[in-house]
């Protein structure tokens, strides 16, 4: 039986286009202090670092975790990079988590960051290579195929995004952290503005952030001893697949389905829908909320986009959906996974501020990558897991 | 600590230039071979992990395409480090620790073949300071040579006498790459490539994979008769900046080894990632081992030395020689970053 493990600090940065206040390593160190410092510790309490981001070429920086050891406190100490596609940030948290539920340290600092102004991160993930097929379309062109499989498969109304994308960044206005805050936002601003891949409008697509976060993690005696709230963490899982095969479903990937069965069932749940009371959920572009509903078990199969319409997801709903405005507000690709991660933790421990949702108990952070292949999920509650 | 063992290992030969098979394609025979030779079906394998960089390849995500190599449907547990596949390997001897799943493949590839791999390296430096100005990898681990030979402990002959014992230990082995002439006398008659390294003294450019089966306890016991048992394991990292580190020793392979046990035992066999020749030498005192000690009976990275991948081949080649009953008792080595910047030390025992 693994250790249990704890969420006793979180930061983030503030998240914007471009932060040419700070260097890497000084974005970094705003998101790791800031962790730490609500972990009531420093880095010479840290017995490990675990460092995640996307590809190395958004930066130009080869390896950066080594760059950055001294930066993250890290020297003398273990450090390890963890690199997942998009989903990098939620396994940076995973990675971190395992060495705590494997008894082999207490205290480890978890990282992810992205400094997206370093480059042009549609045209980054898009090189053409000798024997592959290229993709040229930046990642709004990869996945607006699958977008528009979706609508045609569940029949949703053609609005549903414009909704997704209008409740995000309403959500955003009370995160401090948001990169996108846009108090004056409307539905027809939203219809409106410029069409980048049908069916995703300007307004429906993540921006391209500079952005950390950080989170500490311990292990169950250190948790019990820290004077604010732990968030515990009662499940964790990660499943991936190949890329393209004949075959494959990429509007519901198996590997989201059987990830998200295994957190569930780890942590003793049967309906999601109930049990769960407040999820943040890797939402890139406006139609991936009502697809991964249903890749969640929230909704039946067709049906996810009612969730949407009905307003279940919205801040008052009955399950909240990316209160603190999701990747759609924030998106500094490297960290954003880690962000749904560790929102869900600020959540169950009642710190989310403005956008706490009342009375949560119990958050799910969900992260996805590559061609909807990877996946990371944790489900964290504000009570230790039953019988534990 | 739950017992946990390298039950298999497999590596393509490293080779000067890879240029008929992708990295995919360079990946499926080692991962089918790996895992045929552990005795545990594909399916059983309950935790997936790997190593490369995205550097390497020119492209970013490259590790995604590799998943083809492994045979990922229905989806499996799996995940990625950005580093050397000997930090794959302790992610999933951590995994195993959880006591959930009783088997790992951990797997790692690298084509340096494509690219200027002596200038990439530069990349990996302060990217405001330092990177800009392009000192590439040979100069740095030149750095290093010249602050060990002023030291006074070691002279160039030294590090003629490391490079030879790995060419002549290479010979053997079928995957090592260089062939070159062991006469130290003329090793030492080279020209200097960044004094005070000769061509000898440096490492080959490889493109390489390989791949490692890891197995717990009554796991291990069942499919491999001599399991090369991990007794401990620990990696440390340094300050990036060279000139706060004395780059004349190596504190942070020092802790790794007393972290993982090395001196709880005598070791019959080191496998040391020394890209260069006299990054042995202070591994060596790093790990405290004694003059009887056999390093590098592979020929070590300075007769092969895939990125990536290399670290990995030190754990495999140390655990193939308890599995072929040779040793009983093994340090292994890993390494990433300029002079030696991280380590990992791994030792692993045939004893239950």
């Amino acid at each position: 039986m693994s250790e249990l493990c704890a969420v006793v600090g979180v930061g983030q940065t503030q998240h914007s286009a471009k932060r040419d206040d700070v260097s890497i390593p000084g974005l970094v160190r705003e998101a790791a202090l800031r962790a730490l410092d609500d972990a009531g510790m420093t880095f010479a309490d840290i017995d490990a670092v675990v460092l995640g981001k996307a590809p190395d070429m958004f930066e130009g920086v080869m390896m950066p975790e080594l760059y950055l050891a001294d930066a993250l406190g890290a020297s003398g100490k273990p450090m390890l990079r963890v690199h997942t596609a998009g989903s990098v940030g939620g396994s940076t948290a995973l990675v971190a988590a395992s060495l705590i539920q494997a008894g082999v340290h207490g205290r480890v600092l978890c990282v992810a960051f992205e400094k997206q102004s370093e480059s042009n991160a549609t045209w980054a993930v898009t090189p053409s290579m000798p024997f592959q097929p290229p993709v040229v379309a930046g990642a709004g062109g990869y996945f607006t195929p699958h977008i528009r499989a979706y609508m045609k498969r569940s029949g949703a109304p053609p609005d549903v995004g414009i909704k997704v994308a209008l409740k995000d960044r309403l959500n955003a206005i009370r995160n401090p952290y948001a990169h996108l805050h846009m108090p004056d936002i409307t539905y027809e601003m939203i219809e409106e503005s410029a069409m980048l891949w049908e069916p995703i409008r300007f307004h429906e697509t993540c921006p391209s952030s500079d952005g950390a976060c950080a989170m500490v993690l311990t292990s169950e005696s250190i948790a019990d001893a820290t004077s604010k709230p732990p968030a515990w963490v009662w499940s964790t899982a990660m499943r991936s697949e190949p890329t393209m095969f004949s075959g494959r479903d990429q509007v519901n990937p198996q590997a989201g389905r059987d990830c998200a069965a295994d957190v569930y069932e780890q942590a003793g749940i049967t309906n999601p829908r109930e049990e769960i009371d407040v999820a943040e959920v890797y939402v890139p572009f406006s139609w991936f909320e009502p697809m991964w509903m249903e890749n969640l078990g929230f909704a039946p199969l067709g049906e996810g986009w009612k969730m949407t319409v009905e307003g279940a997801t919205a801040f008052d709903g009955d399950l909240p959906i990316n209160p603190s405005g999701g990747v759609l507000s924030s998106n500094p690709i490297g960290a954003s996974g880690m962000l749904r991660f560790a929102e869900a933790a600020l959540q169950v421990r009642g710190q989310a501020g403005e956008h706490q949702v009342p009375g949560a108990k119990k958050a799910l952070g969900h992260a996805y990558g590559g061609g909807s292949q990877f996946f990371a999920m944790w489900i964290v509650g504000s009570d230790k897991p039953e019988g534990r | 600590m739950r017992d946990v063992a390298v039950v298999s290992f497999a590596q393509m030969p490293s080779v000067r230039r890879e240029a008929q098979r992708n990295e995919v394609e360079m990946i499926g025979p080692v991962v089918q071979s790996a895992i045929e030779r552990s005795g545990i079906g594909r399916k059983e394998i309950g935790f997936t992990v790997s190593g490369s960089s995205d550097y390497l390849a020119g492209q970013p995500f490259s590790f995604v395409m590799a998943l083809d190599a492994v045979g990922a449907w229905p989806p499996i547990r799996e995940s990625h480090v950005e580093m050397d596949g000997a930090w794959a390997l302790y992610e999933a001897w951590v995994r195993l620790q959880h006591g959930d799943i009783n088997s790992a493949l951990v797997y790692a590839f690298g084509k340096s073949s494509p690219g200027s791999v002596r200038d990439l390296m530069a990349l990996q430096l302060d990217p405001y300071c330092v990177a800009p100005l392009w000192p590439d990898a040979i100069s740095l681990a030149a750095l290093q040579a010249r602050a060990l030979l002023d030291r006074g402990d070691y002279s160039e002959r030294d590090f003629a006498e490391v490079a030879s014992r790995g060419r002549a230990a290479a010979r053997d082995n079928p995957n090592s790459q260089v062939t070159g002439g062991a006469d130290i006398d003329a090793l030492l008659g080279e020209p200097y490539v960044a004094s005070p390294l000769r061509r000898h003294a440096c490492p080959p450019i490889s493109d390489g994979a390989a791949a490692v089966v890891l197995a717990a306890e009554d796991t291990a016991r069942r499919v491999c008769e001599r399991p090369a048992w991990i007794r401990g394991i620990d990696h440390r990292i340094e300050p990036a900046a060279l000139g706060v580190r004395d780059l004349t020793s190596s504190p942070s392979a020092e802790l790794a080894a007393a972290n993982a046990g090395v001196a709880d035992g005598g070791v019959d066999v080191a496998e040391l990632h020394a890209p260069f020749a006299h990054q042995e030498l202070i591994l060596r005192d790093a790990l405290g081992l004694a003059d009887g000690v056999a390093i590098n009976p592979s020929g070590g990275a300075l007769t092969a030395n895939p990125l990536m991948v290399a670290g990995l081949i030190r754990i495999g080649e140390a655990a193939q020689r308890l599995i072929d009953g040779d040793a009983t008792r093994a340090a292994a080595h890993a390494t990433s970053g300029p002079c030696l910047q991280q380590n990992l030390v791994c030792v692993m025992e045939t004893k239950q």
